[in-house]
Order: C-alpha cells, then structure tokens, then sequence
C-alpha cells in the first residue's frame, strides 16, 4: 500500500520560555491521503498554526514523528513538492516594489536550486500558471497595488508554478469575498482532480462541510477526523466540547455554517 | 577634472574607487531597504571607524604604516557577525542590536583615538570622505569588493529576493540561512569599499538614498535595482566634480546630490509624472 502524504504519529508540542511552558499539541494522530482534501479546523489558540509549522518543518519536532511521502519530516528535503499559501496579511512586505510576474516567479526558487537563474522555461510555467488563476493581465503590476482578492490569487500562483504533488493553506480566504471565494475554490477542485493532495486550515467551519472531503477538528488534541458527512451528523454537545462554548450547525441557502449564542461563526 | 583625471593618478584612483562604490552600494543597499534594514548600515560603519581608528593606533604603537582600511574591513565583519548573534539573542527585540553594535563601535573609535593622541588629517578623510586618500592598493581592495558583490548578487539574486520579500514562505521552502549571513558580511565588505569616496559618517546614506529615490519611479524590483544604481553613479561623478572644483570633501557632495535626485523623484512622483495603476477590481 502507498506511504500517506502526511503521517502524524503522537505529536506533542509544548511552547516554553523561562516562566511558564504552554501545552499548544497534545498526542496527535493524523493520515492524509494522496489526493484527499482535508480540512483542519478548531477554535483560536486550538493549534492549527502550531501543528502546520510542524508539517511544513518551520517548527522543530519535540515529541513524535512526522513523516511526508513516508520520508521523515527531520531530513525531508524536497520542499519543491510542497506548495504553500498562507495568510497572506500576515505574510509579505507592504509596498514592496515586486511585480505580480517576479513574485510567482519566486516560487520556483527552491526546484531551481542555488546558483541557478530562472530560464525561458520558468517562465513558460510563469505563463500557465497566471492563466490557471485567471490573471495574466496582472503580471507587470505592482503587487502592493493589487486588492485582496487578486493578491491571494498570486500566492495561490506562487504556491502551484512547481506543480506541487501537496498543497497547503492556511487561512486563504480570510477578507476575500464570495465571488471570489467560489472561484478560489473552483480551483483547489481543478488541482484535487488532478490528484494534488490538500490541507486547508481555516475557522470558517460553513464553507469547509461543503469542500472539503475529511474534516479533522483540533482543539490542543484531535477531537474528531472523519468524513465530510461524518462531520455534518456530530451533535451539537460534540461540536460544543470542541470549541468549548455552546455551538451548532445551521444550513443556510446552499451553505451551513456554524453558529453559537454570540453569533455566526 | 577631464584634465586631472588623466594627469593624477590620485584623482583618476578616486574616481575609479567612486564609480565602484556607486554602483555595489546602491545594489546592496536595495537588499537594505527592503528589508528595512537601513539601520544596520549605520552601525556597521561606526564599527569600520573603530577599526580604523585602531589601525592607526596600531601605526603609531608599532611604527610602521598599517592600512587602516584593513582593520576596517576585519572590524566590520566582525561587526556583522555580531548583529547577526545579538538579533538571535533578542528574537522579538532585534532592532536592539543596532544601538548595541553602534555604541560598541563608537566607543571603540574614542578609545583608539585617544591613544593614538587625538585627530589627524588621515581621519578626517575617513570620516567624510576624501578625494586624494584612494592609493593603489586601495583601488585593488575596493576592486576586489566590487567583484565579490556583483558575484553575490549575480548567484543569489533569487534566493535573496525571496527571503526579502516574504521570510516565513523562504523559510518553508527551506531556503538556507546561512545566505542572510552571507548576505550581512557582504554588507560589511561594501561598507568598507565605499567609505574611502563618502566617508563613514555618509556611506549609509550612499546605500539608501538612491535606493529611495528609485523606489518613487519604480514598480518591479529588477526596474528598483537598475534605477537605484543610475541614481547612485549620478550621484558619485556629480558629487566628485564639485568636490573637485570647490575644493570640498566628497562625501557631503555626493550625498547632498543624492538628496537633490530623491527630491526631484518625489516631486515628479507627487504631480504625476510617472503614475503607478490603481487596483482594477475591487474585492
């Protein structure tokens, strides 16, 4: 049987400094499939972000084992494999003097190697990736000058210009509109179906039961890994135990989200 | 000056030295900015002064000419090396180790000078610049920097461009550290090049101020790096006539031609001359 994409056995993560340690992972277990799509989800301060920069090796395994391609995460060294978009609020320099064209250029840095400069074939896969994302036309902008929406869509470029076999999300949605949103997704589909395996981490629990083919909830240790269908069926004392405040599912139109006592979620 | 430059070697050293320097710092100095690191500049050349203060100690301890820029160069890597080790110690402090590494590099720079019995004429030129101070192993040393820039920035290009525009996604990529590190002694070594034409107190700004200026008439970064080492080269051989014609230290001429042209460039920024777009969709 094929190694799983991703491998979780037993991961702890405790943050310390000199006053106190703070349990952030507890005994986590996980598998990830080769062209699943899964969702990671839980509440602020749940360890989503802990257990992806464990995943994607920004932090240093204390306890556990993780293993990609079932090569362990401790001398894994092809991260051209692995496609990454994160928040992008959080991620990159405001007015940076970048064009669109040499920031998803950027991407394939690590597949080049050092001293290696980009070529006519880089650029060829500069090409179709902007027009997979729909926006050729932006590749001579500036990119501080672009809106939300277009600037997650170039990080989504930056993140699929290697062809990655895995691709990786964190947050990409956040102050992105529904138009949009729906074409975000339209385009993880595009990827899925060509066998791209998916992690997408998110709080926004609505849009995820109607995406995502496995949810797995994580509040500190993994509270549930199932199905989409799965997930749609836990009883609200379940979901609640998860988020720790009382909570639901609630369908509204063609969507569901969640909602608790102070509002939608 | 035509006439000069082909009749003393002196003069056409300096102007060589010059036109190195404004093409290495402005190169370098674009890394700086983005990354907003222009501080460090700074406290690299105070710690080059103290270097070079030592060195001249030194000459006068032993006896014998030692090149000051020697200790300069030794003491500004050193000086980079502690920047890197204090931004680790203070992780979520790191600007602190600018303050530190200046003050250490002023500190030293009284201490030698006040053992090697006060001001020179030597200084003076290392300070603010001189138009007479580049020899001819001088020219080969900036040479050689120069050489070891380009090589730099020629090899690591894209590397350096990712880890300047977005470190977490170049440290998920893996992109190895030791290229910042790398990239902090070439800061040094550029540092200690240009600092014999602009003189210590001014070389940050011969890595910042063309860089600022290209930064309002630009919008890719390749388009940055060209334009900031137009600017920096006018700067230099405008810089250079005047001091030589009004008999006046390098450094303060090519800077304030430098602050001339960024001047120029946010006035024609302001009016409209050279329009970025807006945004075509809104989201």
């Amino acid at each position: 049987m094929a190694h799983p994409i991703f491998e979780l056995k037993n991961i702890s993560y405790t943050y310390k400094d000199k006053l106190e340690t703070t349990p952030a992972l507890k005994n986590i277990n996980l598998q990830v499939h080769k062209g699943d799509f899964v969702a990671l989800v839980g509440p602020n301060g749940s360890g989503k972000t802990t257990l992806l920069k464990l995943i994607l090796g920004v932090l240093r395994l204390q306890t556990g084992e993780i293993n990609i391609n079932g090569k362990s995460i401790r001398n894994y060294q092809s991260w051209q494999e692995v496609g990454y978009v994160s928040q992008k609020s959080n991620s990159f320099s405001k007015g940076f003097p970048a064009t669109v064209g040499e920031v998803v250029l950027s991407g394939l840095t690590k597949e080049k190697g050092l001293f290696k400069r980009f070529n006519r074939k880089d650029r060829q896969k500069l090409k179709e990736v902007l027009e997979l994302l729909n926006i050729s036309h932006l590749q001579n902008k500036n990119i501080s000058l672009l809106s939300g929406g277009q600037t997650q869509r170039v990080f989504i470029a930056r993140a699929l210009i290697n062809n990655p076999s895995i691709l990786v999300l964190d947050e990409p949605t956040v102050g992105i509109d529904a138009k949009h949103v729906k074409e975000f997704y339209d385009v993880l589909f595009k990827l899925k179906s060509q066998s791209v395996t998916i992690l997408l981490v998110t709080h926004d629990i609505g849009v995820v039961v109607d995406h995502a083919d496995e949810v797995a909830c994580l509040n500190e240790s993994l509270h549930f890994h199932g199905t989409n269908n799965e997930f749609k069926n836990l009883g609200e004392a379940e979901l609640s135990k998860i988020y720790g405040f009382p909570l639901q599912l609630v369908s509204h139109d063609h969507e569901r989200s969640t909602t608790s006592d102070t509002g939608a979620y | 000056m035509i006439q000069a430059l082909i009749d003393y070697d002196f003069i056409r050293y300096s102007f060589i030295s010059g036109l190195i320097a404004g093409l290495i710092a402005p190169l370098i100095g674009t890394f700086i900015v983005i990354r907003r690191l222009s501080l460090i500049a700074d406290a690299l050349s105070h710690v080059t002064l103290g270097g070079i203060t030592f060195g001249v100690y030194l000459s006068s301890l032993v006896g014998m000419t030692i090149n000051p820029l020697i200790t300069g160069i030794i003491f500004s890597v050193f000086g980079a090396l502690g920047i890197e080790r204090l931004r680790g110690v203070y992780k979520h402090y790191q600007e602190l180790a600018i303050p530190i590494i200046m003050s250490f590099g002023v500190a030293l720079s009284v201490l030698f000078l006040s053992l090697a019995d006060g001001f020179n004429q030597d200084l003076f030129g290392y300070l603010f610049g001189s138009i007479s101070a580049v020899n001819s192993f001088d020219l080969i040393l900036i040479s050689v920097i120069g050489v070891v820039v380009l090589i730099f920035i020629y090899l690591l290009y894209k590397e350096m461009f990712l880890v300047s525009f977005d470190e977490e996604y170049a440290n998920v990529m893996n992109i190895s550290k030791w290229i910042h590190f790398l990239f902090i002694i070439v800061v040094a070594l550029v540092i200690s090049a240009s600092m014999r034409i602009v003189g210590i107190l001014l070389v940050s700004a011969l890595m910042t101020l063309p860089v600022a200026a290209a930064m309002r008439v630009t919008s890719s970064f390749k388009q940055l790096m060209i334009m900031s080492v137009i600017f920096g080269e006018l700067s230099v051989i405008i810089g250079l006539f005047l001091s030589f014609h009004l008999d006046v230290s390098p450094g303060g001429t090519i800077v304030l031609i430098s602050l001339a042209l960024l001047a120029v460039t946010i006035i024609l920024d302001r009016i409209g001359v050279k329009r970025r777009g807006e945004p075509t969709e809104s989201i």
